[in-house]
């Protein structure tokens, strides 16, 4: 009866299992180096990075999808794609770290293991075959966050958009505890395979069931900081420092999206009919909070914080129209998110070195100084309002099509609606930019590790604008595999 | 070779900024790509059949086949003329810029280049999401030319242009993917084949309708038009009124007419009430300005409605007309902008109270500024006489009442530009400023010179313009008097 050995491979877990040991080794280093070397584990890190990254497209490709631990852990096309975002959401803010540590002396090895052990964290939560590892996952990959949200100790913002994210953060976690809990109680089970299958046998649907399918799905809204559970996120993108803030917009958002995936479309495949109508809600919400809350904001991270909120509304309505047509858009929509904010982000930080701040204002007159940083803001706010022929308006137009193959015609109305309000604030950094006299001379240096960020965003976000092809073909085929 | 046409400026633009040095250079490059795409244009047209109501120069790749979305291009006799007149104009927005813009050369061009390549690709793409991704993307370079190059109040206006454009457009998206879903392909001329119900239809409608009538402009969703002309510099004005205005009109011909012809006649009483108030009342109001710019482009305004009762007068005469009517005023517009360029170069006023008496100084400006008001009021022997003559003969034929209310417009049209014609160039020398100033200068001369041609050229024999269009609007019409929708409420009026 009992099976004589038990069900793990440990080869599909081999990205994570080489992460938690190039994480563990970093950690002993950066404790026994002295303090000149180590500005090297910033390079080890990356390098690892890149490595696990290597290793896992060419010893995954054309490995058929399965599952170990007991259905607890899944290795999917899912979970590679997504994993090969996530590690670009890591390398690429601390490859921006390494100058800003330097520079406001912060430097040292922890802000690197913690950034890998949160990797770690969400690569785990992406292959969650079931809601425990997911929550394991969950606060793996939150808790190394809280702390470099606080990195900057000595500044009074960065502490409490530490403690901030930690606090709400911690409630988002009892929150999707005691959803799980509830989905235990009703089906007697955690993985979420089964979970589906209960649910699907089942006659009625148990409200228990449904109470705790909604408590999962706001569990995770907290994380992906989908209105109107956003409140933590402009105080904590303002507040921590700009790389953090990079990582903080883009890692957990990856990682929260997947776990929709998984427990939206396999899980509680069954409670469309009641997660839908609470996700549109969540929609409509988020899309006008982005664009509304974004206009009165002077400080460009928290602006960003209301865009990212804009940006969650649109990912949710490829969820919402529940056709593979969505799902992909979900998918491109994230990857080129990524690339427009880190590029945004990016120019946050090197702007920002000079001694000019991260009011908007102070970015007045920058075509005439500095003409390319110009035009790169430029590119990446035009993206992000969705304007052609640059990545962000396909990956719109995809949800939009979506929206449209599914039949939800106001909803894609409400949505333009929105992105053309938002395009008013996108703008105004333009205006900024380009229209505004100088006020004080950009005294800045882009270091040689921001300019391959910048140029590796913009060009992912133009390419991805007039030849969208090849990573649309990739994204189908996820889905296509994931149904 | 069409894609060359349209890609040619946006190849020259990254050259130029990405190679180029020196404010001399960067105006020399910007003209010489113009008139090479000028050029090959030309050499558009001498390949052009036009006996063949068909699309020409096809060209059709793979974009992102999984949608049934391509690149795809072509042209047929409605949208060749708009090509040959954005080819046309740009050399001279060039050269009207060579000295007035003196900041930031560089970048003025590239983006004027860049917006060549954008506002030519619209009137060749044959798919809808292309024809959409440039119809958006035209909207960059034209917000930072506003606002960066304009006047005291560009930032207001470029924002408003952007905003009230943007709105339009999103709602165009939704109409468009609605259309691509239905039809699974977003290729134009397979969407003319593919019926729609009325219902639908009327709501496509609306979408499209957002869209363009805030490009038109038509009434009442004008009123981003004056300000952004005031503030625009004047080759960005010329490019405003003589091709971006256009867009607009030639969506409904494109895609209105011959997609959705029952709603289109569904609407027709809506587009001429909405056409006449434009004509009527927007005519008053440019007989009220006090700034030369506002009072052109409120004739803008104006003359557009003429445009579009032509277009939905449903016969040979008021469409050709219309098309025609789309041409001069690009030219005449176009040419009126550069006038009023001239002078704003020399005395930075536009205010008509200003002027007075510059004939006196000025005695070839005063001849070229006369022809272009006639050709703008519709005097026999100009391009306008044809083009609203043909119009209003449509409108006749089609509905009475219509065209008895447009012609009072012309009487307007002619009151306040002989009235802003008077003021401006005849009477006393009325100040100083006036009495220093200098005639038109060599460069300014060959500017005019094409456009002049044009006047007396479409005035005295427009058979060349009409024959190219002939074939294509004819087949339009076909298709706009076609009944896709089972039980179509025709329009009755």
């Amino acid at each position: 009866m009992a099976s004589p050995l038990p069900d793990i491979k440990l080869v599909l877990l081999l990205p994570e299992i080489g992460l938690s040991l190039l994480a563990m080794t970093l950690l002993l280093m950066s404790a026994w180096l002295g303090k000149e070397s180590r500005g090297r584990i910033a390079t080890w890190a990356i390098a690892g990075i890149a490595l696990v990254a290597f290793a896992m497209v060419s010893l995954s490709s054309g490995v058929p999808p399965s599952t170990t631990l007991g259905g607890h852990f899944i290795d999917d096309q899912l979970a590679r794609f997504m994993k090969l975002l996530l590690l670009v959401a890591t390398a690429f803010p601390l490859l921006m770290a390494g100058d800003f540590l330097r520079q406001h002396a912060l430097e040292s090895g922890e802000y690197f293991v913690l950034s890998l052990f949160s990797l770690l964290g969400a690569m785990t939560m992406v292959s969650a075959g079931s809601f425990l590892v997911l929550y394991l996952g969950l606060e793996l990959m939150s808790l190394p966050i809280y702390v470099l949200a606080a990195y900057q100790r000595d500044q009074l913002r960065s502490s409490e958009a530490g403690l901030k994210y930690f606090v709400l953060g911690s409630l988002a976690s009892g929150i999707l505890l005691y959803g799980i809990s509830l989905v235990y109680g009703a089906t007697g089970t955690t993985v979420i395979h089964d979970v589906a299958t209960i649910l699907k046998a089942a006659d009625h649907v148990s409200p228990v069931a449904v109470m705790g399918a909604a408590f999962v799905v706001i569990g995770i809204s907290f994380k992906v900081a989908a209105a109107p559970f956003h409140m933590w996120a402009p105080d904590v993108y303002e507040g921590a420092p700009t790389p953090v803030t990079a990582f903080i917009a883009i890692m957990p958002k990856i990682a929260a999206f997947s776990a929709f995936f998984r427990v939206l479309f396999e899980g509680f495949a069954t409670l469309q009919g009641h997660w839908g109508p609470m996700l549109q809600v969540m929609a409509v919400i988020s899309l006008a909070v982005g664009s509304l809350g974004a206009i009165a904001q002077s400080n460009i991270k928290r602006l960003l914080a209301y865009s990212s909120i804009g940006h969650v509304g649109f990912l949710l309505i490829g969820l919402i129209t529940d056709n593979a047509l969505g799902r992909q858009g979900v998918l491109f929509y994230l990857a080129i998110y990524i690339f427009m904010s880190l590029g945004a982000f990016c120019l946050v930080l090197v702007l920002n070195k000079g001694g000019v701040g991260d009011e908007i204002q102070n970015y007045a007159g920058l075509a005439k100084e500095r003409p390319l940083l110009a035009f790169l803001m430029a590119v990446f706010m035009f993206s992000m309002a969705g304007i052609p022929p640059l990545g962000g308006f396909i990956a719109k137009l995809y949800v939009l099509m979506a929206a449209v193959h599914a039949g939800m015609i106001t909803l894609a109305v409400i949505a333009v609606l929105f992105s053309a309000i938002g395009a008013f604030y996108y703008l105004r950094i333009v205006k900024i930019i380009y229209f505004d006299p100088t006020c004080e001379p950009f005294a800045v240096k882009v270091g040689l590790s921001h300019q391959l960020v910048l140029l590796i965003s913009a060009l992912v976000v133009l390419g991805t604008g007039l030849f969208p092809g090849r990573l649309l073909a990739w994204t189908q085929a996820t889905v296509q595999s994931f149904l | 070779m069409l894609s060359l046409v349209t890609f040619l400026p946006l190849i020259g633009a990254l050259v130029l900024f990405f190679g180029i040095q020196g404010d001399r250079a960067a105006r020399i490059w910007a003209l010489g790509t113009t008139l090479v795409t000028f050029f090959l244009s030309l050499r558009l047209l001498s390949g052009f059949d036009p006996s063949s109501p068909a699309f020409q120069f096809l060209e059709e790749v793979a974009w992102l086949p999984a949608y049934g979305i391509a690149y795809r291009m072509g042209v047929d006799g409605i949208s060749l003329p708009f090509v040959l007149l954005t080819a046309f104009l740009m050399p001279l927005c060039i050269l009207a810029s060579w000295e007035s813009i003196q900041k930031q050369v560089k970048a003025y061009m590239v983006a004027f280049l860049a917006l060549e390549s954008f506002v030519i690709g619209v009137f060749c793409a044959l798919d809808f999401i292309l024809f959409y991704i440039l119809w958006e993307a035209m909207l960059i370079p034209m917000f930072l030319l506003i606002g960066v190059w304009g006047g005291k109040n560009r930032v207001y206006a470029a924002f408003k242009f952007f905003l009230y454009t943007l709105t339009g457009s999103v709602l165009m998206l939704i109409a468009i993917l609605v259309m691509g879903y239905k039809g699974n392909t977003f290729s134009i001329p397979a969407l003319m084949a593919l019926p729609f119900s009325f219902a639908m239809q009327v709501w496509l409608f609306l979408g499209l309708f957002s869209s363009f009538a805030v490009k038109v402009p038509m009434w009442p969703v004008h009123t981003w038009l004056p300000d952004a002309h005031v503030e625009a510099p004047t080759a960005g004005s010329v490019i405003l009124a003589g091709v971006l205005l256009k867009m607009g009109a030639y969506g409904f011909l494109r895609f209105s007419l011959p997609i959705l012809p029952d709603a289109s006649r569904f609407f027709v009483p809506f587009i001429f009430a909405l056409s006449l108030v434009a004509i009527v009342y927007t005519a008053l109001v440019a007989l009220m300005q006090k700034d030369l710019k506002k009072l052109i482009a409120y004739s803008s305004v104006s003359h557009m409605g003429f445009v579009t009762i032509g277009l939905f007068a449903y016969n040979q005469q008021g469409l050709e007309g219309g098309i025609l009517q789309m041409v001069n005023h690009g030219i005449t517009a176009a040419a009126l902008f550069l006038l009023v360029g001239v002078i704003y170069d020399r005395m930075h006023t536009r205010e008509i109270a200003r002027f007075g008496g510059i004939a006196h100084r000025m005695p070839i400006y005063a001849v070229i500024f006369m022809v272009f008001t006639m050709s703008s009021v519709g005097l026999p022997g100009t391009n306008g006489f044809i083009g609203e003559f043909l119009i209003l003969l449509g409108a006749y034929l089609a509905n009475k009442g219509v065209a008895v209310v447009a012609a009072t417009g012309l009487v307007l049209g002619a009151a306040y530009m002989l009235w802003m014609f008077k003021k401006v160039l005849f009477g006393v020398v009325a100040n100083d400023e006036v009495a220093a100033l200098r005639d038109v200068n060599s460069r300014e001369i060959a500017i005019f010179i094409p456009l002049l041609i044009l006047v007396f050229w479409i005035g005295f024999y427009p058979a060349p313009f009409l024959n190219m269009m002939h074939a294509s609007v004819e087949q339009l019409l076909i298709q706009a008097n076609t009944i896709k929708a089972g039980s179509a409420a025709l329009a009755l009026f």
